[in-house]
């Protein structure tokens, strides 16, 4: 090509040349690299990346918000430790998503449906469907997109938190157990809330009415639970409260937390007998596969 | 080797059939699938997506079966559907590419494919825009581009001029000769329109409650249909009068919708003849077009009972 500063012998023109319609020669990528695209490109759009600013405001802003209380936690631990004679983590690995649990719900609401709800309202799922991809590796790749984004929400403030605790010289044998066992704990928490969150934004088609649809199923459950704790614990009837537990993805999955990691407690009845431990492990297993069964009947009826 | 085969495909829906033992054979170039709505159109195209199942018969798609082997048979073909598919808040050029990644290119080709597709039909700086504020006829263009962006051996438009103003109508149809004649890739479009269709398609097939109306080269079509839509003025029965000439003249004329005369084409003189008998009777000419021919007419002329054989 010459530059504008050589004179060339051909004088510069402003033809552009048609070069008419290239087939395509190169490879095609088989349905393992699709998916894996497709999941990617869904992570993004859960914090709102490649899609409008406008969207990127509340993931993003909920991002910050979360890290805040940890970024505090970890500020007053490094540089009060001696002064305050703290040992450990000032809030519990495992305590922390119940604590933040009104910023989970409301970031999986509004996500939830920008993942879900939008292909099925605009009907682009059709495009979908007219491609290789199979309809339940399309929803379940949907569900780990929206459960990725989830689980980067819940579990970056514990990753703060881990680092602060080790710089602070915690004892950092003890400090990996638990946080390994909260983020198996995130891990579940994660999947349990994008399987609901999904499920019932599957079933509402409306984007608004979705995210109310997520906020009050999420809310309401975690606050009767707690409600019903609160009350079993001070009356005396424990095992109500254990069996409410079940209820609520928020109790349920800490429950599995205090049973199988031997966490600290952070709601007032956690499951105290093996039984009851094994009942929240089937509990959580049922729910997850429970929602995801759901999902793929659900989408098993939509018509391209 | 034929690029779509059925043998007997039936489509039973509780209440409806939506397709009854149909037989058709689309080759290369453009095919026009014509048929009033609930003609059996869309479920023909979503079996041969291997998106919904036939109740009984075969269906071949590029060689592919269509009950088996459906993945297969997406990879290689586009759909445009006929419904709105576009998501509001993307642009033409994020979602193009990103379908061409759905049907398996790399991201490097996917782009390079989304920007020289979105050239080709003709969606310019707007690609970047959100496409919640496109114009039918954009948003027809965006659809298009995006059943095109892998390369397709097929595409499936179901509708493509539909709620486009006649202009843009008419670039959606140079398109689709364009795509089914310069890109080389065998197009099957439908449309509830015979006349639009024929200016751009090799063939045509026409469907009637799910069953092959007929289906034959579109020359064949135009032979058989040419006729023009005669309007004259000047008395009160000029429409009798006039055709009474044309029918003495020797020509075949009846009396279509309102007071227009339909007269068959015979040869290349039969306008000048039109024209001659109008003058000579003192009659004001208003218009002579040729007829835009609608699905109805194939009913009238054929009737339901008159199926043809492949």
């Amino acid at each position: 090509m010459s530059s504008p500063s050589e004179p060339g012998a051909q004088a510069p023109t402003g033809v552009i040349h048609d070069l008419g319609y290239r087939p395509y020669g190169g490879p095609r990528l088989g349905e393992r690299a699709v998916s894996w695209s497709f999941f990617l490109t869904g992570l993004r759009n859960t914090y709102g990346l490649g899609r409008s600013g406008r969207s990127k405001v509340l993931p993003m802003g909920l991002f910050g918000v979360m890290l805040l209380p940890a970024l505090i936690l970890v500020g007053v631990l490094v540089q009060a430790k001696d002064l305050l004679e703290l040992d450990s983590q000032i809030v519990p690995y495992s305590t922390y998503p119940l604590t933040t649990q009104l910023l989970i719900s409301v970031f999986v609401a509004a996500q939830a449906p920008a993942l879900i709800s939008r292909d099925l309202r605009f009907r682009t799922i059709t495009l979908y469907l007219a491609r290789p991809m199979r309809r339940p590796v399309y929803v379940l790749v949907r569900l780990a997109s929206l459960a990725a984004g989830t689980f980067i929400l819940i579990a970056s403030p514990l990753l703060l938190m881990y680092v602060g605790g080790l710089l602070a010289d915690l004892p950092a044998g003890r400090e990996t157990t638990r946080f390994l066992g909260a983020a198996v704990g995130a891990l579940l928490l994660a999947v349990l809330l994008a399987g609901l969150a999904a499920l019932v934004a599957a079933l509402t088609v409306r984007r608004g009415m979705a995210v109310a649809a997520v906020i009050v199923v999420l809310l309401v459950s975690y606050t009767v639970v707690a409600s019903i704790q609160g009350i079993s614990f001070s009356t005396g009837h424990e095992s109500v409260g254990e069996v409410a537990g079940l209820f609520s993805p928020y109790t349920l999955v800490n429950g599995v937390q205090h049973y199988l990691f031997d966490s600290p407690r952070a709601t007032p009845t956690p499951p105290s007998s093996d039984a009851m431990g094994l009942l929240y492990v089937a509990a959580v297993l049922a729910m997850a596969g429970g929602s995801i069964g759901a999902l793929i009947a659900r989408y098993r009826s939509v018509n391209p | 080797m034929a690029v779509i085969e059925t043998v007997g495909l039936t489509k039973q829906y509780p209440a409806v059939t939506a397709l009854d033992n149909l037989d058709v054979e689309v080759g290369d170039g453009v095919t026009g699938l014509v048929g009033a709505n609930g003609a059996g159109k869309s479920t023909l195209i979503k079996i041969l997506l291997g998106l919904a199942d036939a109740t009984s018969g075969t269906a071949r798609v590029l060689g592919h079966d269509v009950a088996t082997e459906g993945a297969a048979i997406r990879a290689l073909v586009g759909y445009m559907p006929e419904h709105d598919c576009l998501p509001a808040d993307v642009s033409a050029s994020d979602l193009v590419v990103h379908m061409g990644q759905m049907s398996g290119l790399p991201y490097a080709a996917a782009r390079e494919r989304a920007a020289d597709v979105l050239r080709h039909v003709g969606l310019a700086e707007e690609r970047y825009r959100p496409m919640g504020g496109y114009s039918t006829g954009m948003k027809q263009r965006a659809k298009l581009a995006q059943a095109l962006v892998h390369d397709p051996k097929l595409v499936l438009l179901d509708e493509p001029t539909n709620g486009l103003d006649p202009s843009s109508r008419d670039d959606m149809l140079a398109l689709v000769q364009k795509v089914g004649h310069e890109f080389g890739i065998a197009v099957l479009v439908t449309s509830h329109l015979l006349g639009e269709l024929e200016r751009v398609s090799d063939h045509v097939v026409v469907l009637d409650s799910g069953r092959l109306l007929r289906a034959s080269a579109t020359t064949e079509f135009l032979h058989a249909t040419g006729s023009l839509i005669v309007e004259v003025q000047g008395r009160p029965d000029a429409d009798r009068v006039l055709g009474q000439a044309l029918v003495d003249a020797g020509l075949t004329a009846r009396p279509a919708e309102g007071q227009l005369i339909e007269v068959v084409v015979k040869d290349a003189a039969t306008p000048d003849v039109v024209r001659d008998l109008t003058v000579d009777l003192g009659l004001g000419l208003v218009r002579m077009q040729e007829r835009h021919q609608r699905i109805e007419d194939v009913f009238r002329e054929g009737g339901a009972g008159s199926v043809q054989p492949v």
